[in-house]
């Protein structure tokens, strides 16, 4: 419904705009942008606006997950010119040749991308040659401090058994193995099988005490109070609060993953310089700021975390704090007998009583 | 003659169309998938993974859920269907309606909603709770699937068993009970074998579809518990891997077509007088 409702609006911005053009003279160029994001992760409006300010054109493309947007742009019957995508894929991409080196130094507002987020990007893009950061976050721990009286920090309560039947694990291969290697102490780009299986055996062994494995719904089991706890995205994490004020979320000591969208421009791409222009415009204050307030991820857009209210900044699951995310790695893993080998164990794991 | 022919034809184009388009060139593609590893050479091995451990077992376990639904949805549709006969619904369909009208919605809303329900803090959990019984766990188990199967597919069942005995003539069932038939006898001996080319459609409708399901287990079933179904969609859009999931789809393919051709055998000594509902 929601996706119904973000189509009518951006339609109805789209009839908006092809009006606007004849009436108040925007400029009008002929270039066109083609571009790939993940579902409901920018403000319509962000999109008009710059078509409005530069002439440039937008057509605008959704998918659900890195995988789904890896195999329409490999399916080659869209040409995109830019796309948003996280980490591993952006790396994935980049090993096989598919984006086009941008300067990020031209970017006029770079400097509103605060370092430490360069920083994150220059795991997989190193030198900062590819990819502009875009949003960002942590997985963690979303639990009902109702009911759940100790205080939590680490991934441990998931795998004690003291909550058997009331935690909720993430359904997706990935994120599944990067909290079991974490509480081992591993880190979640590990290549080595033994690791690997042993991260296995401990979820193996938690699945009775797990009450479901859920991606979108994990928020909203912990909000109704079916499930104590559940793994979950911190801009899930800020969401849940907001229904529900007891929830607290809590990055693990034991360290975590952050994960980092980034646009990059693909080598599709016919017109790098307006490329570069969308870069640009969606570093600009204001632009990060509509699109934040849009997703309420976090964002690496330093300018608008100044400007943001002291309880929005103090919100661990907006803006973490650089202490807990100290032991927190990227996923930069596209290594494919690693993945073969978590796709074939996560099976088996699905498959147990 | 010529004239009647072409018109035929041209009449029957747009069905041709949608068989050729819709299902003879993708199961081809499937079937293509299904025979060829990733570089393109010939194999079976896609097929053959069936019988492997986590394969087999999450086969074993769609049967068994989809075994079990069928069955339960027939114990229900026949007191159902009688009931609506007695109601004399040929004429008052108004029953049948509140049957059908769930099927307007979205199927997906449906299980979200017995989501609700069932979920430990749900509906039901409240209401057991005002009258001092559980909290029962039902979500995410094999029994909560199960649920949303039969409802789904109930009317499924219903239809095609009602259509057969609606057609039954009263006069045949009153001239059982003249000749001293009590109401069992006058059930098992007409109304049940006149309505079997019902329940044959029926089993095929709930069957199947309950055999392939993935979307119930996933939601009701917490992510926990695997239909051979989850594995497939799995294998497409998690591992990439469309030769194995479409070798998986053509092996359960080959095995309902199996248990097809045994239905229809059965099937034949009812249905060939091309009376009652039956689909096929």
């Amino acid at each position: 419904m929601k996706k119904m409702f973000i189509t009518i609006a951006l339609l109805v911005c789209m009839t908006g705009l092809l009006s606007g053009c004849g009436g108040s003279g925007a400029k009008k160029t002929g270039q066109t942008l083609t571009v790939f994001n993940y579902g409901e992760y920018m403000d319509p409006d962000v999109i008009s606006q710059f078509t409005e300010e530069t002439g440039i054109e937008i057509k605008y493309e959704e998918a659900l997950t890195p995988e789904e947007m890896y195999t329409k742009y490999k399916a080659g019957a869209i040409d995109y010119d830019l796309l948003c995508t996280s980490d591993y894929m952006l790396k994935k991409l980049m090993e096989e040749g598919e984006l086009q080196e941008i300067d990020v130094n031209a970017l006029e507002n770079k400097g509103n991308i605060g370092d430490k987020y360069w920083d994150f990007a220059a795991q997989f893009d190193e030198g900062n040659k590819y990819t502009v950061p875009y949003f960002w976050g942590t997985v963690g721990i979303l639990y009902d401090t109702s009911r759940v009286k100790e205080p939590v920090d680490s991934w441990d309560v998931l795998f004690n058994g003291k909550y058997a039947g009331d935690i909720i694990m993430p359904n997706s291969v990935r994120d599944a193995f990067y909290v079991a290697l974490k509480y081992l102490g591993y880190s979640l780009n590990t290549k080595d099988e033994k690791e690997i299986r042993e991260a296995y055996k401990l979820l193996l062994k938690q699945k009775p005490d797990v009450q479901a494995y859920l991606v979108d719904e994990a928020r909203d089991e912990v909000v109704a109070g079916n499930a104590l706890m559940a793994v979950v995205y911190s801009g899930e994490a800020y969401l849940g609060h907001q229904y529900n004020e007891n929830l607290a979320y809590v990055i693990p000591k034991e360290g975590s993953n952050v994960w980092l969208d980034c646009f990059a421009v693909t080598k599709k791409c016919k017109d790098p310089e307006a490329a570069q222009a969308f870069l640009d415009f969606l570093c600009r204050r204001d632009i990060a700021q509509k699109n934040f307030e849009y997703i309420y991820y976090s964002t690496p857009n330093q300018a608008v975390i100044d400007i943001l209210t002291e309880e929005e900044r103090s919100d661990e699951a907006l803006v973490p704090k650089d202490s807990s995310t100290e032991n927190c790695e990227v996923c930069t893993l596209t290594d494919e007998k690693t993945l073969d080998l978590l796709n074939e164990l996560w099976k088996s794991i699905k498959a147990s009583d | 003659m010529n004239n009647r022919r072409n018109t035929r034809v041209l009449l029957s184009g747009p069905y041709l169309l949608w068989a050729v388009g819709f299902t003879v060139i993708p199961l081809f593609v499937i079937i293509r998938y299904a025979l060829t590893d990733e570089t393109g050479a010939f194999t079976l091995n896609n097929l053959f993974a069936i019988a492997d451990p986590i394969n087999l077992k999450a086969t074993v376990f769609s049967l068994e859920i989809a075994l079990m639904s069928t069955m339960i949805c027939v114990l229900l549709a026949y007191p159902l269907v009688l009931a609506f006969r007695r109601l004399n619904l040929s004429k008052n369909r108004f029953m049948l309606f509140i049957l059908i009208l769930p099927m307007w919605m979205n199927f997906i809303l449906r299980i979200l909603a017995w989501q609700m329900i069932l979920s430990n803090n749900g509906i039901l959990n409240f209401i057991l709770g005002k009258i001092g019984i559980g909290p029962l766990h039902i979500a995410n188990t094999g029994l909560s699937i199960m649920i949303g199967v039969v409802y789904d597919y109930l009317p499924y069942m219903v239809l095609p068993i009602f259509n057969a005995v609606a057609e039954i003539d009263e006069d045949v069932i009153e001239a059982a009970r003249d000749l001293g038939g009590n109401s069992l006898t006058v059930f098992r001996k007409v109304i049940f074998p006149l309505s079997l080319p019902g329940l044959m459609s029926g089993i095929i409708m709930v069957f199947i579809p309950s055999m392939t399901e993935f979307v119930i287990a996933d939601i009701l079933g917490g992510g926990k518990l695997q239909l051979v179904g989850n594995i497939i969609e799995q294998e497409f859009t998690r591992s990439s891997n469309w030769n194995l999931g479409a070798g998986l789809s053509v092996a359960l393919m080959l095995f309902m077509m199996v248990s097809m051709a045994f239905t229809m055998k059965t099937d034949h000594g009812y249905g060939s007088d091309g009376k009652a509902g039956a689909v096929w």
